[in-house]
């Protein structure tokens, strides 16, 4: 395994008071594999992939252990973790505009990555760039790099990052809602760059996604989140087609599928919480419509079941 | 609100109070006659007699501060009382029936803001010759345009919004839904702006003071004093001292409650 | 639109303006109770005296054409002579006012040096006790009026400490230069609490920004972060601030070379009020109001090839 995150937490201390966003996280992503984040707004999902990354501010106290290679990124000094990010973990967020330094070059953004994680000198990064534009479909790259983000059109910006984002050849590339933002028909285009580009590149992706579609199109493995924690993992097949957790098969149940003509589409009652204290049972209980006695005062643990995982008392007697 | 945030707003209302109180009642806190000589005691040095020293007449400095108070306080609601009157009126006036109006006094407020505030002020204090009341004149036909700018953007604010249009459809006339609904809205930010220009008055009132174009002696200004005693700012110095203290008290004053009043109520800077 | 348009018509609006600040100054002179006559002349002048001046300065010309005349000698530089100097009022202010953008210069860039670095370090320990000291010496700063401020350091640093001349300008760049440099804090400590008060707020908001994150993401150095993510955002905000504040260093010049003696336009003003020196006054507040307009033309210059998202 290349990235091994074990009982993330993240807490949050917010105005209003302390908030668990993440709680007790346990993830694994291999050389070369497609793993999917996927759950609902709020649910901690995207704050995983930053703590992964070691990107969250001051007001977030992050514990647990991220294992990349088998080094913690999370008690690594600065400088090493500087190496590592951009280096060997490129990032892709979701929102092009505002994750794009709206004053400076597309051109010096893709060549700051290139000075920090190579010895090439500026003839040879120049050209690096070049390659880079043409690899994500930018066309006219020369003209490209002297412009600014404001020039590009939303899904041309979306490939200026991944651009930067796989500048130094990461060996794993963390993306955050990267199709979210953009058009419907674009977002196709910007998923297959991700795959072919990941084939050619022999990169492994984390993809953290609302959508269980983008999900089947192009993971290998999917881990459902639910409030800060993982409900269950395994390959997207399995999980698709034997969901073993309640939350699992009524995010499923909720989501228009290529029969959506013949079964209806059922909506999950309520809304997701927001946890001023880690939940005692089952996060998902209150929801939840094949709720136990247990489930309300008992937390279920992530059991392994050959190649997947589910922390659910109402189906793991299934 | 925590403490930590209302601490500044609480001490900028004691030193307000304190202010107000030397300048409602001077002779209460003044621990001697301001006006005294004492020939014994010319040009003396802080002392437990004279805390902050005295002057090339003997009088006590800090006597002198306290009474001069008065002024002071007088210069920050007057210097700010004219612009606020003339720009809120126009401002509302401009900020509710736009069109050529809102149009000359966009250009004029740009036009405005090209002459150095304290530049333009100073020119029209001479052309009308120095002493308070002509500066209170100057500063309100320079100043106003601040105010107006601000009720101005809070009336199209204001007007933009459902009660507004919902006055309108009722039939309510458009005084009434201008000074019953939209004036008292727009009002607060413009209130919160005077309490801040309170400290810019006061600065720009003892300046004016110290060049000789605002208050007139005999009458007690903190600028005034400080000019009075420049000429021995190298032997002694302690005469600007209690003034000097003074004016920057106040000056924090103000602005502390404005920057206070503003975050309590929410207002935009 | 290209740079190239819109830097012509940048450089187009700037002519209107000359000619309104023309206006306003005329109007102010004409409208205001003063009498120029009396002012220039006291009360006690002769009829015939009065007359001639009265011809003299135009005033017996109906409005309008006063102030064409007006306009025309602003135009080819007749501003009349100065009463007190007796010499060509243009002749006046074009020997004092390097000395008074030399003062201004050179405060804008103890301001902006003092600045920078200490709102990088309030907005970096935000809430902490670097950042409160700061805010604080700041707020206390604002309070403090130019002429004191200028008297605290006249008092410390020229008559107790002899380091700096008590006063005047000296003879020579170097000696120019020595003379203005506690004139020059004087004005920079006010301006340098605007411009930090500004600035920290700016970089505040830009280190929360997505692309400080994503920049980070990069695993570029922190000081690059810092110096060209953070700081060329928060600049581009604070730009438009100094070109703004050019007219409050103006104003606080003429109180700085007040107090220091310093011989440049500020002091000129002041000595023109008690001279009763009527024309120097009203081309004083002429050149000062153009010099701002031509501030706010540079400012806007500047802040376009700051940012590339203006004019593209």
């Amino acid at each position: 395994m290349s990235l091994e995150v074990e009982n993330l937490r993240v807490l949050f201390d917010t105005p209003r008071g302390k908030v668990w966003a993440v709680d007790g996280v346990d993830l694994t992503v291999g050389p070369g594999e497609v793993v999917g984040l996927v759950g609902e707004s709020g649910s901690g999902k995207s704050v995983t992939l930053r703590a992964i990354a070691k990107l969250l501010h001051a007001h977030a106290t992050t514990t647990g252990r991220v294992s990349w290679r088998g080094r913690d990124l999370l008690t690594m000094p600065e400088p090493e973790l500087e190496a590592i990010r951009g280096g060997q973990i490129g990032m892709v967020f979701q929102e092009p505009m505002a994750a794009l330094n709206p004053v400076l070059s597309i051109g010096l953004q893709i060549d700051e990555v290139l000075v920090a994680h190579t010895d090439l000198d500026a003839k040879a990064r120049r050209a690096r760039a070049l390659e880079l534009l043409d690899h994500v479909g930018i066309a006219a790259g020369a003209t490209r790099l002297g412009q600014y983000a404001h020039e590009f059109s939303g899904g041309m910006r979306q490939r200026a990052m991944i651009a930067i984002a796989l500048a130094a050849n990461p060996a794993l590339l963390l993306a955050d809602e990267p199709t979210t933002a953009l058009d419907v028909t674009i977002q196709d285009q910007i998923l297959r760059l991700l795959l072919r580009l990941k084939d050619e590149l022999g990169m492994a992706l984390l993809l953290v996604t609302h959508d269980l579609g983008v999900v089947a199109q192009t993971c290998d493995r999917v881990a459902v989140m639910y409030a800060g924690r993982i409900c269950e993992t395994g390959t997207v097949r399995d999980v698709f087609r034997h969901p073993h957790h309640a939350y699992t098969a009524a995010l499923l149940q909720a989501m228009p599928s290529d029969q959506a003509s013949t079964t209806r589409l059922v909506p999950i009652p309520g809304m997701a919480p927001r946890l001023s204290h880690p939940a005692e049972g089952c996060a998902f209980a209150p929801r939840c419509a094949e709720v136990l006695d247990r489930c309300t005062t008992e937390r279920p643990a992530l059991i392994t079941q050959g190649s997947r995982t589910a922390a659910c008392f109402a189906r793991a007697t299934q | 609100m925590g403490l930590r945030t209302k601490l500044p707003l609480i001490l900028g209302c004691v030193l307000l109070g304190v202010m107000i109180a030397f300048a409602v009642a001077p002779d209460v806190f003044s621990p001697m006659d301001p006006l005294a000589f004492d020939y014994d005691a010319l040009l003396a040095p802080p002392s437990a007699a004279h805390w902050f020293g005295t002057d090339q007449f003997g009088r006590d400095m800090l006597s002198r501060t306290i009474s001069a108070s008065r002024i002071d306080l007088q210069i920050a609601i007057f210097a700010m009382a004219g612009p606020l009157l003339i720009g809120s009126l126009i401002g509302l006036l401009v900020g509710w029936f736009g069109g050529v109006a809102d149009a000359v006094f966009g250009r004029l407020a740009d036009l405005v803001v090209t002459f150095p505030f304290l530049v333009l002020v100073i020119a029209i204090v001479a052309v009308l010759g120095p002493g308070l009341i002509n500066m209170y004149i100057a500063v309100a036909l320079v100043g106003w345009v601040v105010y107006a700018k601000l009720m101005r953007g809070e009336v199209r604010v204001q007007r933009s919004l459902d009660y507004v249009a919902a006055g309108r459809v009722l039939g309510y006339s458009t005084s009434r839904v201008l000074f019953r609904h939209v004036l008292p809205n727009a009002v607060r930010s413009v209130l919160v702006y005077a309490v801040t220009d309170m400290a810019l008055a006061i600065l720009l009132g003892s300046s004016l003071g110290y060049l000789g174009l605002g208050a007139q002696p005999p009458e007690a200004e903190w600028g005034v004093l400080i000019a009075d005693g420049k000429n021995f700012f190298d032997t002694a110095p302690w005469i600007s001292l209690a003034p000097g203290v003074a004016i920057v008290a106040a000056g924090l004053g103000f602005s502390l409650v404005g920057d206070g009043l503003a975050s309590l109520l929410d207002v935009k800077r | 639109m290209n740079r190239g348009t819109w830097l012509l018509g940048r450089l187009a609006q700037i002519v209107p303006t000359f000619v309104l600040i023309g206006l306003l100054t005329f109007v102010l002179a004409r409208l205001l109770p003063g009498d120029p006559i009396s002012a220039v002349l006291g009360d006690h002048a002769s009829d015939a005296t009065v007359a001639r001046l009265t011809a003299q300065m135009g005033l017996d010309q109906p409005i309008p054409i006063q102030f064409l005349h007006f306009m025309q000698g602003v135009m080819s530089g007749h501003l009349g002579d100065s009463i007190a100097y007796r010499i060509p009022v243009t002749q006046l202010i074009g020997e004092r006012l390097p000395v008074t953008l030399a003062l201004t210069a050179m405060s804008m860039v103890i301001a902006v040096a003092l600045a920078i670095p200490l709102a990088f370090i309030a907005a970096i320990e935000a809430d902490r006790w670097p950042d409160l000291l700061i805010r604080g010496v700041f707020q206390v700063g604002l309070s403090t009026p130019i002429f004191y401020v200028a008297l605290l350091l006249l008092t410390v640093f020229a008559a107790w400490l002899g380091l700096f001349p008590v006063g005047g300008y000296g003879d020579g760049m170097m000696e120019h230069l020595w003379h203005l440099f506690l004139p020059a804090c004087t004005l920079a400590f006010s301006f340098a609490a605007v411009l930090m008060r500004s600035l920290r707020g700016a970089i505040l908001a830009v280190l929360t920004a997505e692309f400080v994150d994503f920049a980070r993401s990069k695993g570029i150095r922190r000081r690059i972060i810092l110096m060209r993510h953070v700081l060329r955002n928060a600049l581009i905000a604070t730009v438009s601030l100094i070109g703004l504040n050019v007219g409050s260093l103006l104003g606080g010049a003429v109180i700085t070379e007040s107090v220091f003696a310093v011989p440049g336009v500020g002091r000129l003003m002041v000595d023109s009020i008690f001279a009763r020196d009527y024309p120097v006054i009203q081309a004083l507040t002429l050149a000062l109001a153009v010099l701002v307009s031509l501030a706010f033309l540079i400012t806007d210059i500047v802040q376009m090839t700051l940012d590339p998202r203006v004019a593209r």
